[in-house]
Formats: structure tokens, C-alpha cells, sequence
């Protein structure tokens, strides 16, 4: 860090010519209240999940008022909602992994459907529910995607424990691509 | 009245409304044509006057400078396209039209006009008033801090070219048949800017990061809350929070007023309407990172965090976008860019890959930037596949397409990199196909 630093003075001095080295700091204290706003991120291991509590129940008819409008029941099959997202899907007829990319064949992390649902849906009023409504909403999406059973209760504690189909689906490309998925050069 | 009949002098009842385009029509609407105008001019000044024959834009005084231009009224093509081709039933539902793309066969250079600069947003664009938008830094920091508008135009700023592109350019080239989409239809999620800002490294610096960071979560303050992880080492590298497109403030569908730019990385996590960078010691795992701009493997794995672009070229010209109305000279141009640093080489193939030929680059070639190439070429009326290779100074090599699919799949949706060809038929008509 305090290399950084020194590089930015230098720069100011070379670029600009000025002649005392001073630093520019213009940042201000950012309050509890300021990120409380702005960060709604939380984390595959629950870190920055909100109290509350949901069930199975309560996240179907949540989803009946609320999404169905643009999203599918699961023995729903309209082409146009299925286009805007298809939500439920764990394997095909032969039991290969479903490419349809949905919560139970794809998504590695629980928590990513509370994370995404709270901020963004439903798409007319994002974060227009409470905390306890979106974990009553991740518990359906859950248990029809044939995660959880109907009578597991959805909350900080439990959500990191739910394991997903798909968890060890993925392969990190950051810095690299690995070899095997290389283009000849 | 009568004055007017018998001379050009032009009085406040002309100007119906505020500024002098309104004169010409005036003419028109009052259905006295150029020639009777000129009649108008002959009648006042006798005969023989010079103007005979000069068009109106010559002859009249044209319109008020403004405040912020348009282009002229003529250019109606060069426009970005929106979704094509899609049931009002859908759009309804979809509630934003959140994708507009560049009409790359309209442009040369490398800068695109802040006004064609391709659009993606995920729940429309946010209007955000600047008095109400700060950018908070927190997490794993000495101290939490937030800045402003106008604490970020105090700071030594840098201003650098680089292009931004989607990371589903190109994707319907994944498909098993070639598509006949335009160019900027299929390559139209790209474009280029001079873009000003501050180094993060500087603002991270002065918020103390902790030496155990491994990356940063950034979100966005659109409806929906844009999110994505992007590795510490990229975040203290070249990334900056960007305030400037082109010299000026950037506009509303390219994040206003402050947006992350991770210059060579996939275009969705350059997080737009940027308020929050938080540092920690992992991935966020948010959905546009795992459910989306991931690509399933042949093994059926996923790439997941394909955070660096690879080397590739298009020709933009020809293109689909034209025919060739008869043989001779043309020349072949396009735009090559690479992720990781400058294009060094481009060359360019008129018969589907068999022989090549080194293009010439417009210079000054700048980093993670789109470079411009041209190469002359003589049609001579046969058939012809054209394509460009780009290689950059790295030694990376464009793939073809069947390189790439033999390493990938099929299956993946983003990060289409490999060459691509247009087929010219004797016709002179083309098209995009596959070779
Ligand atoms: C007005 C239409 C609409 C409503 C209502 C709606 N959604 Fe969505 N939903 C969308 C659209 C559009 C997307 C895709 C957004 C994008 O591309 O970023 C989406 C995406 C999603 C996704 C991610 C799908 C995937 O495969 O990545 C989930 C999960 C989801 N919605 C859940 C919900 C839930 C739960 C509700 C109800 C609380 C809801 N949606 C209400 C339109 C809607």
C-alpha cells in the first residue's frame, strides 16, 4: 500500500509538476447508515444474511401475487414466461445435467437466490417485501427445485447449510482459462 | 409586407419560434419553392445574379449554434438497433428494452459517438440526480470512506482508450447454423472510448486496504443493484472509477455519474452507477456471475470469472451491411482489440483461411483497445470468404471457430472470440457464413 502511494506522488510530480509532493485525500468518513444503504451483498457462507425466517408455504403464495405474472409454476410451460426465466428444472428425462442453467441444475450457492431475489424481484418493485417474505420465496424456489423438503424453514442459520445439486459444477477461469479448455494456440 | 415582396430582409414576424432554422421553412411552408426564392432574390437585384444555381444552404443563412448539437437530419441510418424481433408479450413482461447495440458498419476510427456507445442494463436506465449519489469504499479497510461527484474530480485524473464489450457479443455465433443477423446485429456490443476518471488503486490506497484482500464486491445503484466480484489484483491494476466519456460527463446508460471500468474485462463487471466497493477475502458468488456469464464445458463444468478477454477482430466493412455493386478496388477494414494489451498484428484472408495477408494498423495502438486495420483488396467478381486473424502483442492468436468449439462446446453462451466470416458471392451480395 504505502508503495502505491509513493507511486501516486511520483506520478503528480512527473505529469503535473508540482513541486510539493502532497497527497490528494478527499474521501469522507462513510457512516454505518451510508453502507447499510448501498450494500445488500451476502455471502455463500450466510455472512450478511438479515434476521427473519420463511417457509415453503408461505414462499408459494408469495410467488403466485408477486411473480407468476412473468414467471412459471413448475407444471406451468408458457413459452414467454420461460423466456424471461425459467426457475424450476434439476435433470433431464435421461438425468443429465438440465442446460436450461436453473436453480437446481446449475446455481452452486444457496444464498445467491436470496441475494439476487431481494435486490432485483420481483422485476415491477424490486426490495418491496420484507426479509422474512424473500426467505419465504428462496424456501419455494428451493423446495420445487427438489432441494429442500417442504417443511425446512429458511433463515441465516440454514440457508449456508443448504447443499446444491450443482456445487461442484464449476471451473475458475481467473487469471487463466485451464489448459484443457484452451483454443489450439 | 410589401417590403418583404421586394427584398430579403428578414423580420421578427419570420421567427415563429426562437432561432433562425425556422426561415427556410418558412419558404417552404408558405409553399414558395427555392426557384420562386431565387425569383424573390433576381426581382430585388436585377438580373444576372451570381447565386444562380447554388443550393439553399448556400443562398440562406443557416441556424443558430446550440447548446448541445445534433447530427444532421440526413443521418437516419446510423442508429443503434434495439432487440430485434421481439413478441410484444415478452417486452410487456420484460417492462425495459435493455439492450441497444452499436451500428459498428456505420463507424470508422476507433472512438464510438457517446450517443451509438451500445447499451445493456438488466432493469432499465436509473436517473440519478449526482447531489444524491456517492461512491462508499468499506469492508476490509482502515477506513470506511465515501466519495462524491465532486471529491472525484479533485484528484489527478487519467484519461485512457479502451473499449468495453459484452460478454455475449457475438453469441449467436455459437449457434450450428450461420445466422443472417447483420454486423451490428452480431457484433454490435462493443464499442470505444477516451474514458477519464480515478485509479481505484488510489482511492483503495487511501482507505488502508487489508493486506489479506482478494477481492472487491462492486454494486450499482440501478433497480435490480448490479453486482459483481472483480479480483484485487485487476481492482489496483488498471481499474478506475470512470466520470468521463469522451471528454464529457458520461451519460445516463453508461453508468451517471460514476461507473467502474475494469479496462479488457467482460463488459458486465465495468459495474455501472457504481455506489458501493466492498473488499473482501472472496467472491460474492452474486447471480451474474454464476448463473449468468458462465459457460458450460463439453465435461459439462462451467468456466466460471472468464474475466479477461481474449484476442479477437471483425472486419466491419464490407459487411452484410452492403452489397459490391461492381469489381474493382475496395478495401477490407475492421477493429481488433485484445483483453490482455495492444494488438500487434492483424491479417486478413480472402479465400476462408488459406492464405493470409498482414493488414496495416492505424496507430497509435492503444492497450485494451479497439485498433483499426485496413488492407486494400481487388474484387475481381468471384466468390470469396473474407476474415481477419488478430494476434496480440502477447502472442495470443484469434482462434477459429472450429478451434474454439473443439475446446469449449457448443454449449457455453458468452465469450465468443473466434474468427468470423463474411461470404461474397459473385452476386456481390454477402453474407455471414461459416468456414
Ligand atoms: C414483471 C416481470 C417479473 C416479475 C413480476 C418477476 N420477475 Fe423474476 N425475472 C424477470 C426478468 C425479466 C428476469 C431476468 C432479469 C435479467 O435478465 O437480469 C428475471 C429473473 C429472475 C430470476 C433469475 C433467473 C435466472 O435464471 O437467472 C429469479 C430467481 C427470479 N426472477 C425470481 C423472481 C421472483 C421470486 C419473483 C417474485 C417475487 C419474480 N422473479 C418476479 C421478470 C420478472
Amino acid at each position: 500500500m504505502y508503495m502505491h502511494r509513493a507511486l501516486i506522488i511520483v506520478t503528480l510530480l512527473m505529469s503535473t509538476q508540482i513541486t510539493t509532493a502532497q497527497e490528494s485525500r478527499f474521501g469522507v468518513p462513510a457512516t454505518q447508515a451510508d453502507i447499510d444503504k448501498s450494500f445488500w451483498a451476502v455471502f455463500p457462507d450466510g455472512e450478511f444474511l438479515p434476521e427473519g425466517e420463511g417457509n415453503v408455504a408461505e414462499g408459494r403464495e408469495l410467488f403466485e401475487y408477486n411473480c407468476n405474472i412473468c414467471h412459471n409454476f413448475p407444471d406451468e410451460n408458457d413459452p414467454v414466461k420461460n423466456r424471461i426465466g425459467k426457475l424450476f428444472g434439476v435433470k433431464d428425462k435421461r438425468g443429465k445435467t438440465n442446460l436450461k442453467q436453473t436453480i437446481g441444475s446449475y446455481w452452486p450457492h444457496s444464498t445467491t437466490i436470496f441475494n439476487y431475489i431481494r435486490r432485483a424481484m420481483p422485476l415491477v418493485a424490486p426490495m418491496s417485501l420484507s426479509n422474512s417474505e424473500y426467505y419465504s420465496l428462496t424456501a419455494y424456489l428451493l423446495h420445487e427445485n427438489g432441494i429442500i423438503a417442504e417443511d425446512y424453514v429458511i433463515n441465516k442459520e440454514t440457508l449456508p447449510k443448504v447443499e446444491m445439486p450443482n456445487k461442484d459444477g464449476f471451473v475458475n477461469a481467473y487469471p487463466e482459462v485451464p489448459n484443457k479448455y484452451k483454443s489450439g494456440h | 409586407m410589401s417590403k418583404k415582396k421586394n427584398s430579403l430582409v428578414i423580420d421578427a414576424t419570420d421567427h415563429t419560434t426562437k432561432g433562425g432554422l425556422l426561415n427556410r421553412r418558412l419558404f417552404l411552408s408558405s409553399a414558395i419553392a427555392t426557384s420562386a426564392a431565387l425569383a424573390t432574390t433576381r426581382a430585388a437585384y436585377g438580373q444576372g445574379v451570381v447565386g444562380e444555381g447554388q443550393e439553399d444552404w448556400v443562398l440562406f443563412p443557416g441556424s443558430d449554434a446550440l447548446e448541445y448539437s445534433n447530427r444532421s437530419r440526413f443521418e437516419v441510418d446510423s442508429v443503434k438497433r434495439l432487440l430485434p424481433n421481439d413478441s410484444q408479450e415478452f417486452l410487456d413482461l420484460r417492462l425495459t428494452k435493455f439492450v441497444a447495440r452499436t451500428p459498428l458498419d456505420h463507424l470508422m476510427g476507433t472512438i464510438t459517438p457517446n450517443g451509438l456507445h451500445f447499451e445493456r442494463s438488466h432493469q432499465g436506465i436509473p436517473d440519478i440526480d449526482p447531489n444524491k449519489h456517492s461512491l462508499v469504499i468499506h469492508g476490509m479497510v482502515k477506513n470506511p470512506l465515501k466519495f462524491d461527484i465532486s471529491a472525484l474530480e479533485n484528484y489527478p485524473t487519467v484519461s485512457r482508450n479502451h473499449y468495453v464489450e459484452c460478454s455475449g457479443n457475438s453469441a449467436v455465433l455459437w449457434e450450428k447454423n450461420p445466422t443472417n443477423q447483420s454486423l451490428q446485429e452480431i457484433h454490435g456490443l462493443l464499442s470505444g472510448s477516451e474514458w477519464t476518471g480515478v485509479l481505484l488503486s488510489t482511492l483503495l490506497d487511501e482507505c488502508g486496504i487489508s493486506p489479506d484482500a482478494k477481492w472487491i464486491i462492486a454494486e450499482g445503484a440501478d433497480n435490480g443493484m448490479m453486482t459483481r466480484s472483480i479480483p484485487i489484483d485487476k481492482a489496483l491494476d488498471d481499474t478506475m472509477i470512470a466520470i468521463r466519456q469522451n471528454g464529457e460527463r458520461i451519460r445516463p446508460s453508461q453508468g451517471y455519474p460514476m461507473r467502474l471500468l475494469n479496462p479488457g474485462f467482460e463488459g458486465n463487471t465495468s459495474v455501472k452507477w457504481l455506489r458501493s466497493i466492498y473488499v473482501s477475502d472472496r467472491p460474492v458468488m452474486s447471480v451474474q456471475e454464476t448463473a449468468k456469464y458462465t459457460d458450460m464445458m463439453p465435461d459439462n463444468k462451467a468456466l466460471q470469472f472468464t474475466l479477461e478477454q481474449d484476442v479477437k477482430s471483425i472486419i466491419t466493412r464490407p459487411s452484410n451491411a452492403m452489397s459490391l455493386k461492381k469489381h474493382g478496388l475496395y478495401e477490407i477494414t475492421g477493429l481488433a482489440w485484445s483483453g490482455k494489451g495492444k494488438i500487434a498484428k492483424v491479417e486478413v484472408s480472402a479465400d476462408g483461411g488459406n492464405t493470409w495477408a498482414d493488414a496495416a494498423l492505424e496507430g497509435p495502438i492503444h492497450s485494451k483497445m479497439l485498433t483499426r486495420f485496413r488492407v486494400p483488396w481487388l474484387w475481381e467478381g468471384g466468390s470469396a470468404i473474407l476474415q481477419s486473424r488478430a494476434i496480440d502483442e502477447f502472442g495470443r492468436i484469434q482462434p477459429t471457430r472450429k478451434e474454439l468449439i473443439d475446446a469449449r462446446g457448443r454449449n457455453g453462451i458468452y465469450h465468443f472470440h473466434a474468427v468470423h466470416s463474411w461470404g461474397v458471392a459473385k452476386s456481390g451480395k454477402i453474407k455471414h457464413v461459416y468456414a
